[in-house]
């Protein structure tokens, strides 16, 4: 097999979406050597697919809104579970971080008055997210990637990292192999900073690529590292339905920012039937004033459509399951209407949506300002992901850092539409900045040769079990049926047991899986990697549902409906023992400040 | 469910190329990449192809359809005569890695060699600028751009006179510098590279780069004619416009 080939970095970051790219910039910025690894070419990492916008309170379009408010309904959309610190943080240092973006000449839709615009997202409680048309996260990652590109960091394009590698206790590199020939590459490193982004490819329906497969999830844990709020996967409320293949497809909310609102089969604007209390006071009394607030009037309250995902996505359910769906298993959004208010409607949605309106006429054959959209709930992002200190990003294993989605404790239960964008941004930047700090501090780590041999042979062994082997493709996608129907929206426990029976004997087909052939390009073979860390968050999903006795943002569990407050004292947390068995624990969650405390109680009205 | 023939180029660096013909079944609503992926799920595992978005927005899928430069994930088979195989074949322009996917890295090594964006001081004190949406309208077109290098595929510049040896960076970095020349902050000065460096010259307006761009960016009347008027504006003085004009 021979030796793999080596490259050596001052900081090593894994992931060049959002967080990845925006931690390269902070790294090379303070003088170190930085290499940067992903799985596709660069900038076709997921976020290049968001749209919507980024969070940020500037208060351009409102000037009631602030850092504070931001915060308060973050804190409140995340059910209080949050890591209230990366809440503070976030919603401080988003504005700057955005403006840092137009300095490196993203552009941006404007303000009458030539500032950046803002729009409204549910859960936001002013007009809040920076965005261009809806196709921000290009923007983002375009300008990212433009301006990383002339700061000396060597990108490894379409090369996977397969293993994390320790060198007492502390990270030392990594184990990678690269698309184009199969070769495997040791990279040492004295600080790594994972950025690999979600988990969707775990369901069957998901709005993510093929590269959301929970690797730095996967390879952390292996690693050591503790995973919280895995229980928190978020479900999209509006995906395509139909046609099939398109299923899961992502409908931006900003559809909805725009005046589009949620109908059943029998014409009913549904989502004003079910308001949660705690929203009340902010919620639209009637259809006149949610339209009012769509169009910027300061006095009017948001719309229910504009609930935070989780609620509505469940709404969709409840109208679903009632038979009140529309004829391809979804609910009807409706944008075509705002013609009854608007002069000149039609050009207004294409200039407002311009790739929803491309989507729905080249992939669904339908016109967005005529027709109402079918719509259901799509997985879309997790909360959950590896435990980092709020200020620096550090794992719990020395040299390790994480940012953006793999990265948890800022969304809590469930994440605010927006936030995502400007979560990678603060802290990409901050992971970046305090990996660069702690390569300075260390000496140049020794690689373990051993444990490369053996991260190799198994990598390999896929090959030696040839073409009869199991078929990856068809593991993976028992995998995505299974998590989908048994861990999905609505959850008990006695499926999520019977999803564990599943995930020993899908584990035990994974083993077995084989390719035949040679390295190169083989998609195959790199499925049958991928299932290891789908395998693995899968798991850590459901032990954590199983332990969460309550409903709570993105995670509901129908025989225990109510939330409670017991458990919202507490994280849970996975972490892989000695034995190599998943172990479940609580992590309670440390009183806020006073300050904070106050800022949450003054925006409770 | 009906079934159609995809006849799809398989081979690489280490076997020879040919067409090999896939039978699959289809159904309503699906595009190309939806077959090539239940046929790599049910009977060519290691079928090499790329792809992350499925909705036209990563600029991943590139490939050739029938012979038309298009996105698999954007190509509704509906659209193609499925009593015939449907050819799927890598971009012609790129040297091929394995089955569909080329090796467009030339495009990676291109971009660093434009001049970086350079932003004029902030109009406000609070470190921030002043720009109208409608001088913004302008570049977002060409900031629209998912880098599929479809363009850059079907360029005859590229593809018949390999002209990126002389420099020639193709329209997807003629859309990128024109992106830089008329945003509204810029300060930067590419007219000179455009003319000496870039081959801005070598393209003569066939607009088969706005034809196949899935963007729909109009990157000949939009992008490289406003490049070109700008460099005659600068480098050549009115007689000798003239003369060129005479010239054809
Ligand atoms: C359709 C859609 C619309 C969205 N809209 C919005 C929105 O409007 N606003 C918002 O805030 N959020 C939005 N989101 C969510 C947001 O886009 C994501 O949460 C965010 O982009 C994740 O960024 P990231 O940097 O963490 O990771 P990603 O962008 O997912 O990047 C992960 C990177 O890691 C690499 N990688 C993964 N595993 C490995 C490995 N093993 N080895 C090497 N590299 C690896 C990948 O190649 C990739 O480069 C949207 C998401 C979707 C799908
Ligand atoms: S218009 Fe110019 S850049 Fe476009 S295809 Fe023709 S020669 Fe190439
Ligand atoms: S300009 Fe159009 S065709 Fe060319 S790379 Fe960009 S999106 Fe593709
Ligand atoms: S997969 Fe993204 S453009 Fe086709």
């Amino acid at each position: 097999m021979g030796a793999p080939h080596t490259y050596s970095y001052d900081v090593l970051i894994v992931g060049a979406g959002g967080a990845g790219l925006r931690a390269a910039i902070e790294a090379a910025s303070a003088g170190v050597s930085v290499g940067l690894i992903c799985k596709s070419l660069l900038g076709k990492a997921h976020t290049v697919m968001a749209e919507g916008g980024m969070a940020a309170a500037m208060g351009h379009n409102d000037d009631r809104d602030n850092w504070q408010v931001h915060f308060a309904d973050t804190m409140r959309g995340g059910q209080y579970v949050n890591n209230w610190r990366m809440a503070e943080l976030h919603a401080r240092e988003a504005p700057d971080r955005v403006r840092e973006l137009e300095a490196w000449g993203a552009v941006f839709d404007r303000t009458p008055d030539g500032r950046i615009n803002q729009r409204n997202f549910g859960g936001h409680r002013y007009p809040r997210l920076a965005h261009v048309g809806d196709r921000t996260g290009l923007e983002l990652i375009r300008t990212l990637q433009d301006h990383t590109i002339h700061l000396g960091v060597t990108v490894h394009m379409e090369y996977t990292v397969i293993d994390l590698l320790l060198d007492d206790g502390q990270v030392s590199g990594v184990l990678a192999y690269d698309r184009e020939r199969g070769r495997f590459y040791a990279f040492a490193a004295k600080a790594v900073v994972l950025a690999t982004g979600g988990v969707g490819r775990a369901f069957k329906i998901t709005s993510n690529s093929w590269e959301g497969t929970g690797d730095g999830h996967a390879l952390a844990y292996r690693a050591g590292a503790e995973l919280i709020d895995m229980e928190f996967v978020q479900f999209h409320p509006t995906g395509m339905v139909w046609p099939p293949s398109v299923k899961g497809i992502l409908v931006t909310e900003g559809v909805r920012g725009e005046g589009g609102v949620l109908k059943n089969s029998e014409g009913r604007r549904f989502m004003f039937d079910d308001i949660p209390e705690n929203y009340r006071p902010q919620t639209a009394s009637d259809a006149e004033e949610g339209w009012r607030y769509t169009q910027g009037d300061k006095s009017a309250r948001r719309p229910p459509e504009l609930l935070t995902r989780d609620h509505v996505a469940r709404c969709i359910r409840r109208e679903v399951r009632a038979g009140r769906g529309s004829p391809h298993g979804g609910v009807f959004l409706d944008i075509a209407w705002i013609k009854e208010k608007l002069p000149g409607a039609a050009d207004h949605i294409r200039r407002k949506l311009p790739s929803m309106y491309h989507q729905f006429k080249e992939l669904a054959d339908l016109d967005i300002t005529r027709e109402p959209m079918e719509v259901g709930p799509t997985t879309h992002y997790i909360m959950g992901g590896i435990r980092v200190d709020a200020d620096t990003q550090a794992s719990t294993i020395p040299g390790l850092f994480a940012a953006g989605e793999c990265a948890a404790g800022i969304n809590g239960a469930n994440r605010l539409g927006g936030n995502s964008l400007s979560d990678l941004i603060v802290f990409g930047k901050r992971a970046g900045e305090y990996a660069a700090a702690h390569a300075r501090s260390r000496v140049a780590p020794r690689l373990d040769e051993q444990a490369i041999a053996e991260a190799t042979g198994a990598a390999l062994a896929p090959f030696e079990r040839g073409g009869s082997g199991e078929n990856p493709y068809t593991v993976q996608q028992d995998l995505q049926e299974t998590m989908q129907d048994l861990v999905g929206i609505v959850r008990v426990e006695t499926e999520m047991q019977d999803a564990l029976t599943r995930l020993d004997a899908l584990n035990a087909r994974a083993a077995r899986s084989g390719v035949e052939g040679h390295r190169e390009y083989h998609t195959g073979w790199h499925a049958c990697l991928d299932l290891r860390n789908l395998l693995t968050v899968s798991e850590a999903i459901t032990r954590s549902a199983l332990e969460r006795r309550e409903s709570r943002g993105g995670h509901f569990r129908d025989d225990y409906p109510e939330k409670s407050a017991e458990y919202g004292a507490f994280n849970i947390a996975v972490h892989r023992d000695p034995g190599g068995t998943m172990h479940v624990a609580r992590r309670p969650i440390p009183a806020m400040p006073a300050e904070l405390t106050s800022i949450v109680e003054d925006q409770k009205q | 469910m009906a079934k159609a023939t995809f006849r799809l180029w398989r081979g690489g660096t280490h076997q020879p190329g040919a067409f090999v013909d896939y039978a699959t079944e289809v159904s309503e609503g699906m595009v190309v990449l939806d077959a090539v992926h239940r046929i790599q799920a049910e009977q060519a595992p290691d079928l090499a192809c790329r792809w992350n978005c499925k909705a036209g927005k990563c600029g991943s899928c590139s490939a050739e359809i029938n012979g038309r430069p298009k996105l698999m994930c954007m190509t509704r088979l509906n659209t193609l005569d499925l009593a015939e195989p449907v050819t799927v074949e890598p971009m012609r322009a790129f040297p091929l890695l394995k089955d569909l996917v080329t090796d467009v890295s030339i495009n990676f090594r291109i971009k660093p060699g434009i001049r970086k964006f350079a932003p004029r001081t902030p109009d406000a004190a609070d470190g921030t600028w002043r720009m109208a949406q409608r001088d913004v309208d302008r570049v977002q077109e060409f900031r629209k751009c998912i880098e599929c290098y479809l363009c850059q595929d079907v360029c005859h510049v590229i593809r018949d006179h390999a002209k990126h040896e002389d420099g020639f960076i193709g329209p997807r970095f003629l859309v990128y510098a024109a992106a830089l020349e008329m945003h509204p902050l810029d300060t930067g000065d590419r007219l000179g590279d455009l003319k000496d460096r870039h081959g801005l010259g070598y393209c003569n307006i066939t607009k088969c780069c706005t034809t196949v761009c899935p963007e729909h960016i109009h990157i000949t009347d939009n992008a490289i004619i406003p490049l070109k008027e700008r460099v005659v504006d600068r480098y050549y003085d009115p007689v000798t416009r003239l003369l060129r004009m005479f010239r054809g």
